[in-house]
């Protein structure tokens, strides 16, 4: 029996020791949504649970490592015992009630988290390789950033151009796949709670520049909010401007940087009337047919040391005529 | 010695011909049927196919079937070719299941060499924020092949174990098919050359899961990938056929199911698993290739496919796969404790269920994979009680180790270090599962570097630990030499400390946001300085692996001589002479006479004849042994 005391008590220092120390080095990012209070209480549940554990199996391992070693010399058995049947029936037993009541909580945290606000927002995603969109129905407005107001839910309303994407901000927690097909619309409710900027972090590999598939998330005052609302709704009257905010919109930055770095796709920067070698050998100058040819049939003229198949061949279908022309308007202006 | 009586020479010059030929029969078809005469997936990948059936045919183990066919005969038995040197054995076809055993481990350990240096190329890569020697394509496909590579080298080590132990195990001269266990060997080889081809061929950016749709974009790679993983596969089934068939009818006299050693029973659950899961991630990735190449649309959603349905599918198997990694490695420490501890394995039989239950179980949970893919919401929560339910079978080995180690009289050499290094570690990666399991906190958890540092817990505390514990334990029994302890030491007390800082590290920027599978990471999340020691720590752990490696070339040739039961072990294959004789227990029958693990209670597990070894052999083969019928394909 003096075994077992002194490795009870063993046990309890070391769980207290392991529960506090997770506790205070801060395991989880700031806490930034409703969404996320279920869970990082659920979390912290976990966290001493598995301190127990823990604490509990490695206690008993260490203290027969060393009070039961082999002395030297001794080449006898140790205690003769085979098992304990209600010993075992009862570590069956508990971890089962526990298991089942942590099956049961966690559904509680989920349907919490899958609260349904009647008056939420309304803000439609659409994922492509490897940009974010975010269309505003209510306000009529499209934005690369998806601004929020602060502690009013947003039903983010998402789907896929290409290939399986996931929607993740891991201030707010919760994240969600975003899939291909008319009939895979995927939801995702979050009710940002902490003012600041955060981003959204695609979290499917989704090919190459997975890595950098991130937009910029903020959460704003009401008051600012409707500011960014109205300043968005605004429609310029040069194309210049119009082009450089389909650019954002459209996804087009993710690829094709302004200032001459190449990330994917050629740099836009100083390219318009310039003379390009195309994968066949052959030369054509960039003039308005080929950056239009270039937008709706991508892979038509790929230029020298680039890969086809990469563009989504989608544009056609997306962009206007006039769209693209400001698109065009907006790459003459690089110089 | 010619190099052409090498069976592995002459598969891979029939690869390479078969290839050729198979290209020319895909341009053959296509010009037949009015396609362009080239078009490179289609023929490379009747290429590949055909070269890799080449091989086969090329290393010799189809011989004996093609000599039936014709209506020849061939001997029952093929002994080695005496004009060969003993090392020459391994790179030929053997039915012997301990030289198929030991091709699977020495396989399985230069595949896993492969595999950790992609992990390193990688992991420098990541050592700091930025990209910068890597393309973002190289490393999607680099961390994808470390990823199946790694694969490929624990099926292969699982293959090893089993193959290697179940028959001296249960006192049987063989495994019941004994032509059917080379191929299966075999059929890895050019499998797991295709695996490696991808990376010439543009590689594949979709980690090893290969979700569609965009596996279905990736470039030709991908399809190398596929037919590698198919036949990687199709050794798990034959392998785990043979396995299940020789564990139920070839035991020894006496030896009644709960007088197996307890290795048999995770060896037998894990074949259970891989005889009737596996064929699921083989149609997963065949309707992928077919996509591909004939452009029907299982998972194309303008053509009515649904992306969703490949996941299930995939992890219909590759879940209850994890099963097959660690149920045999969590078998190895059940049967290593007691000779350790010098007394019974606490709660036998319960152990022997937790594996049955643990396989069975992982045939209910797979969709836990999928809580954030989108799937039909209703699923999620019973998912996660079925998924909750993995550990109670898993805490009763946990207690039962512990129950075992009780009041012992441990001593601690080379293997034990890793069989209770292995207890800790898989402690870990089973307490982290939880998490993951509840649907709400894995909204948070899915994805990120939190379940890179859980799945690395598990299967370094399932598999890796154990299979180091078990070559350093049955080492002697294969060469009747041992490893050398010192080094042995060095490896445990180097990898250990470099793989906890590995894996806190990895969790720890993973909860803080670190999503997995990025080539590069925003310098902003302030993840830079833990990646540097995550890094700092994977290439100690490689620097243990290659001290091991060293030992383990040196001691083949210079090890200290151990031809007797060195570790006084009670099981039948200690009572063998080292290395074990080529038909086991033809010359040494025995009966079991006891429990297995009953140190200090009774005298032994298994009598051996006493006229052992010295008499003629009583029978050609088909001995008393089997107690059921003779072994034959």
């Amino acid at each position: 029996m003096k075994h077992f005391a002194v490795v009870g008590i063993l046990v309890l220092i070391v769980t207290i020791l392991v529960n506090l120390l997770l506790g205070s080095i801060g395991l989880l990012p700031v806490q930034a949504s409703a969404q996320a209070v279920p869970i990082d209480n659920l979390f912290g549940l976990h966290i001493k649970v598995i301190s127990f554990l823990f604490a509990l199996i490695v206690v008993f391992l260490l203290y027969s490592i060393v009070v039961f070693r082999r002395r030297p010399g001794d080449t006898g058995y140790g205690d003769h015992f085979e098992g304990h049947t209600g010993l075992e029936i009862a570590w069956t037993i508990i971890p089962l009630g526990i298991v089942l009541y942590f099956a049961y909580i966690g559904a509680q945290a989920l349907a919490e988290t899958r609260r349904v606000d009647p008056q939420a927002m309304q803000v439609k995603v659409t994922a492509s390789q490897w940009a974010w969109k975010f269309e505003y129905p209510d306000y009529g407005i499209t934005s690369d950033t998806l601004n929020l107001p602060v502690n009013r839910q947003v039903l983010l309303v998402m789907s896929s151009t290409d290939v399986i994407h996931s929607f993740w901000v891991p201030e707010f927690r919760v994240k969600q796949d975003v899939l291909p097909g008319a009939d895979m619309v995927k939801e995702l409710r979050i009710t940002p709670t902490l003012l600041g900027s955060y981003k959204v972090r695609c979290a499917e590999l989704c090919g190459t520049s997975h890595a950098y598939m991130e937009s910029p998330v903020v959460v704003l005052e009401q008051t600012a909010f409707d500011a960014w609302v109205k300043d968005q709704s605004k429609v310029s009257d040069d194309p210049v401007v119009r082009g450089q905010k389909l650019a954002t919109q459209s996804g087009c930055a993710g690829c094709h940087s302004i200032d001459g770095k190449v990330i994917v796709g050629p740099s836009w920067k100083g390219i318009y009337g310039e003379q390009v070698t195309l994968a066949d050998g052959s030369s054509v100058a960039v003039d308005d047919t080929y950056l239009h040819t270039a937008i709706v049939d991508p892979n038509a003229q790929i230029v020298k040391g680039f890969n086809p198949n990469i563009m989504p061949p989608t544009y056609a279908k997306v962009l206007t005529d006039a769209q693209i022309s400001d698109l065009i308007a907006y790459i003459k202006s690089l110089k | 010695m010619r190099i052409l009586s090498l069976g592995i020479v002459r598969g891979f010059i029939a690869q390479i011909i078969g290839t050729a030929v198979g290209m020319g029969l895909a341009v053959l078809i296509r010009i037949l049927i009015g396609l362009d005469a080239w078009s490179a997936e289609p023929v490379a990948v009747v290429g590949a196919l055909v070269g890799a059936i080449a091989f086969l045919f090329g290393t010799g183990v189809m011989s004996d079937w093609t000599q039936w066919a014709l209506g020849h005969d061939t001997p029952e038995h093929h002994e080695p070719d005496p004009r060969l040197p003993g090392w020459a054995h391994y790179f030929n076809v053997s039915t012997d299941h301990k030289i198929i055993g030991i091709q699977y481990g020495v396989t399985s350990v230069i595949v896993l060499m492969l595999a950790g240096l992609f992990a390193l190329i990688f992991r420098a890569e990541l050592a700091e924020s930025g990209m910068q020697f890597l393309t973002p394509q190289l490393y999607n496909t680099l961390m994808g092949l470390h990823g199946i590579v790694m694969i490929a080298s624990i099926l292969l080590g699982v293959g090893a174990m089993s193959n290697y132990l179940v028959p001296l195990l249960i006192g049987a001269s063989d495994m019941a098919f004994p032509r059917l266990n080379a191929l299966a060997y075999w059929v890895n080889v050019p499998g797991a050359l295709l695996v490696v081809s991808s990376l010439a061929l543009g590689g594949f950016d979709t980690g090893w899961t290969g979700y569609p749709p965009l596996s279905v974009r990736a470039p030709l790679g991908m399809q190398m990938f596929f037919l590698g993983v198919y036949l990687v596969g199709l050794s798990s089934i034959l392998g785990s056929i043979n396995l299940v068939v020789t564990t139920v009818r070839m035991r020894a006299p006496g030896m009644s199911w709960f007088r197996m050693p307890i290795f048999v029973w995770a060896a037998f659950a894990t074949a259970l698993i891989g005889m009737t899961a596996t064929q699921l991630i083989g149609l997963s990735f065949m309707m992928v290739m077919i996509q591909r190449l004939l452009g029907l649309g299982f998972f194309d959603p303008e053509k009515g496919g649904n992306v969703i349905l490949f996941q299930h599918l995939f992890w219909f198997y590759s879940h209850p796969a994890v099963y097959v990694f660690i149920l045999p490695g969590l078998g190895i420490i059940s049967e290593l404790l007691p000779v350790f501890v010098r007394k019974p394995l606490f709660g036998y039989k319960w152990i022997a269920m937790s594996s049955m239950g643990i396989a069975l179980v992982g045939f209910l949970v797979w969709a836990h994979h999928m809580f954030t893919s989108g799937m039909e919401e209703y699923l999620r929560v019973p998912f996660m009680y079925s998924t909750m339910l993995v550990a109670v079978p898993t805490g009763v080995k946990f207690f039962s180790w512990v129950g075992t180690l009780w009041r012992g009289k441990i001593e601690y050499p080379t293997p034990m270090l890793f069989v209770l290094g292995a207890i800790v570690v898989f402690l870990f990666g089973g307490l982290t599962g939880p998490p993951n399991g509840t649907v709400a906190t894995d909204l948070h958890l899915h994805d990120t570097y939190w379940i890179v540092g859980h799945f690395h817990n598990t299967m370094f505390g399932g598999f890796v630990y154990p299979f180091f514990a078990a070559i350093y334990y049955w080492f002697p029994k294969m060469t009747g030499r041992r490893m050398n302890e010192r080094l042995g030491k060095i490896h445990f007390w180097l990898m250990t400390p470099s793989f906890w800082v590995m894996t806190f590290g990895q969790m720890r920027v993973g909860l803080l946001g670190m999503r997995r599978r990025i080539a590069d990471y925003d310098p902003a999340q302030g993840f830079d300085s833990t990646h540097l020691v995550i890094t700092i720590a994977a290439f100690l752990i490689a620097l243990s692996v290659l001290i091991f490696v060293i030992n383990l070339i040196n001691s083949i040739r210079r090890g200290e001589a151990a031809t007797e039961n060195i570790w006084h072990s009670r099981s039948p294959e200690w009572q063998l002479p080292s290395p074990a004789p080529a038909h086991n227990y033809a010359d040494y029958p025995f009966e079991v006479i006891a429990e297995p693990y009953d140190y200090g209670a009774s005298p032994a597990y298994v009598s051996i004849d006493p006229n052992a070894g010295k008499g003629p052999a009583p029978a050609p083969h088909g001995r008393p042994l089997a107690p059921h019928g003779a072994a034959g394909d």
